[in-house]
């Protein structure tokens, strides 16, 4: 028998029978459909996450002082013993790395701030220009620090929305000055609220040039030194460039620890991934309980038809002729039931997409791919025993049954 | 050429066997038109059954133009069936989802023939059998006489040697088995080999070889 009537026959019985067709069409397009949806969000969470660090600056590796073992844990939680300073050469001495873009040597200290007889206690922030870029910042009126050579400063400053409504209450604090400690800084831009960046809220600093900063905490050290890579695919390069340059710097020994934010997220990118492909798989119990439903109506659909089986026989139809007949119903139920369910998923996500258009539902390409394949691999393994047992049927007590 | 010689077929029903053929022995000359007739039970569908290669014989021998075909497996079987064996069964047996085209076009299907040439000779069983008209009709469209010329026109679209029909008038009333007959019987004139299992003895009559068969024996055998 060509295949292409097999096919054609095949074709004719799902035809013949609309009510059992549709039964197994629904529960095979249940679970593509599954498999796609569950998947999709998985894969949307996950889209979602490597976004929402991607806006935060991906491409940021951090610099700080002292050797920490907790690799990859977020600043500040470092367990160490008293290094050697990171200095302002140390960090200029970056800029050889081809894979680095920008750097801000950052010191922090804590200021008494004052306008008159208004004072206030603030964190104040040493920096330079090239800040403002790195942490996205943006200003309200004014500019930030201007950029020129770090190690002579101008006495200018940036400060927070609160603080300049504290100080000057109220009145313009664009170009008027402002003391820290026995230091005068004219206010050349206030920084648009942006909540909290690197542990501070910036309505509340106060950001003067590296070298004021240096004189104002009478310090060399470096609290941090920012820096941007080029590209996401250059932060390995630009780590490990650091570590070289500090280690030659600071006479071959590793105190320097250099965190990326990716670390970060390549956890939460293997988490996500592993989720999606668990609850996936989960889905696909579903394609297991559509397949065992298949076996079944094709149980009754050889009990039932019985003569016209016995009949083919009789007409010269081999065994293989019979198991292929069935084959090819169940894989022509399967793949129509996958194209209902992969148009089923594809609908699921549109409706997601629509009830929360920040998170990028897609379906990840393996479920895409899997989800048909199994149901279709599933139909014809539970239409094995139906099809023998067709196959096996005597033709003459097959006819004679009426 | 037929020759069965001593063919036993015992069915077992619980622990209890049943000898439907006691020892049937029958040469079958190619283009002869036979009869088989006798009581119910006494073994005359079991015997055609095995002449047709839809059955197997518990014992004895079966020699088919010269080919030992008692020991062929399952596949081998469809395949002599296929080529050289044609059914008319009492209840038509056709396919209801089909058309009578399709019905008759089944046999050349199942034996992989191609498309071009099956539809040059369904054209030439439609007009042979007078259902030009009926070709694109369901069985269910048609009248039971009908049924019956496209179960007979699907028994001859291999061309095989030998018909074989188990009562085909048993469901027709007399007029229209009278038809049937006469359509089946221009095989025969074509100069295949005719078998026809009856319980009418006028049609029974009609053969030019006439079997009786009792008790799973063929009791006699005349010939005019
Ligand atoms: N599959 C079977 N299992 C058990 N016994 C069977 C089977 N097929 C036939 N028989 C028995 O074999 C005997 C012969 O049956 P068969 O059908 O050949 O008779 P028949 O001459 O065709 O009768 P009828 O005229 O009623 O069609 C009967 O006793 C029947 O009960
Ligand atoms: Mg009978």
């Amino acid at each position: 028998m060509r295949s292409a009537d097999t096919l054609e026959f095949a074709w004719r019985v799902v035809r013949g029978s609309p009510g059992r067709t549709l039964l197994i069409l629904l529960a095979m397009s249940i679970g593509v459909a599954a498999v796609v949806a569950v998947s999709s969000i998985g894969e949307g969470a996950r889209l979602y996450v490597v976004n929402q660090f991607g806006s935060l600056g991906t491409h940021l590796v951090i610099v700080l002082p002292g050797r920490s073992e907790t690799a990859g844990a977020m600043p500040g939680v470092l367990i160490g013993k008293t290094p050697r300073d990171l200095t302002l050469d140390d960090a200029l001495a970056l800029k050889r790395s081809h894979a680095i873009r920008r750097l801000a040597p950052l010191i922090v200290g804590a200021g008494d701030v004052h306008v008159g007889a208004r004072r206030r206690e603030t964190p104040v922030l040493g920096s330079t220009a090239e800040l403002m870029a790195i942490r996205s910042m943006a200003m309200a009126q004014g500019q930030f620090l201007p950029s020129g050579d770090p190690r002579h400063s101008q006495p200018v400053c940036v400060i927070g929305a609160k603080v300049a409504d504290e100080l000057f209450a109220g009145r313009r604090a664009l170009g008027e000055w402002l003391r820290i400690g026995d230091r005068r800084f004219r206010v050349v831009g206030v920084l648009a609220s942006q909540g909290q960046s690197l542990g501070f809220n910036t309505d509340e600093i106060v950001i003067v040039p590296l070298a004021a900063a240096q004189a104002l905490f009478n310090t060399e050290a470096l609290f941090r030194v920012l820096v941007e890579a080029k590209s996401r695919e250059q932060i390995a390069i630009a780590k490990s460039d650091i570590e070289d340059i500090l280690r030659e710097r600071h006479d071959g020994k590793r105190d320097v620890t250099v965190i990326t934010q990716d670390a970060v997220l390549a956890t939460f990118d293997r988490i996500l991934r592993a989720l999606t492909l668990a609850v996936g798989g989960l889905a696909a119990i579903s394609l297991a309980v559509a397949g065992i439903l298949i076996m079944n109506v094709m149980l009754i659909s050889v009990t039932q038809r019985r003569g016209e089986i016995g009949l083919l026989k009789a007409l010269g139809a081999t065994g293989g002729n019979i198991r292929a007949m069935f084959f090819a119903e169940a894989a022509l139920l399967a793949l129509g039931g996958a194209a209902l369910g992969l148009a089923a998923g594809k609908l699921g996500q549109l409706v997601f997409g629509q009830l929360y258009p920040s998170i990028p539902f897609t379906p990840p390409w393996w479920a895409v791919i899997a989800a048909p394949l199994t149901a279709v691999l599933t139909a014809v393994l539970f239409s094995v025993a139906p099809a023998r047992r067709a196959a096996r049927l005597d033709p003459v007590r097959a006819l004679s049954k009426r | 050429m037929i020759r069965l010689s001593g063919i036993e077929r015992v069915f077992r029903v619980g622990d209890e066997a049943v000898h439907a053929l006691r020892g049937a022995t029958l040469d079958i000359n190619d283009g002869e038109y036979l009869s088989l007739m006798g009581p119910s039970g006494s073994g005359k569908s079991t015997l055609l059954n095995l002449i047709g290669l839809l059955d197997r014989p518990s014992a004895g021998r079966y020699e088919l133009d010269g080919r030992d075909v008692t020991d062929l497996d399952d596949d081998e079987l469809s395949r002599v069936r296929r080529e050289h064996i044609g059914f008319v069964f009492q209840f038509f047996h056709l396919v209801p989802r089909l058309t009578a085209g399709e019905n008759i076009e089944l046999p050349m299907v199942l034996a992989g023939i191609a498309p071009e040439e099956r539809r040059q000779r369904l054209a030439r069983l439609l007009a042979e059998y007078g259902l030009q008209e009926r070709a694109k009709h369901r069985p269910d469209q048609l009248s039971g006489g009908q049924c019956q010329r496209v179960a007979i026109a699907r028994a001859m679209s291999m061309g095989p040697g030998v018909i074989l029909a188990d009562e085909p008038t048993g469901n027709l009333d007399r007029h229209t088995g009278q038809d049937v007959m006469a359509v089946l019987e221009r095989v025969h004139e074509a100069g295949g080999t005719l078998v026809v299992v009856t319980h009418d003895g006028e049609i029974g009559a009609r053969a030019r070889r006439r079997l009786r068969m009792i008790d799973g024996e063929i009791v006699s055998d005349e010939r005019n």
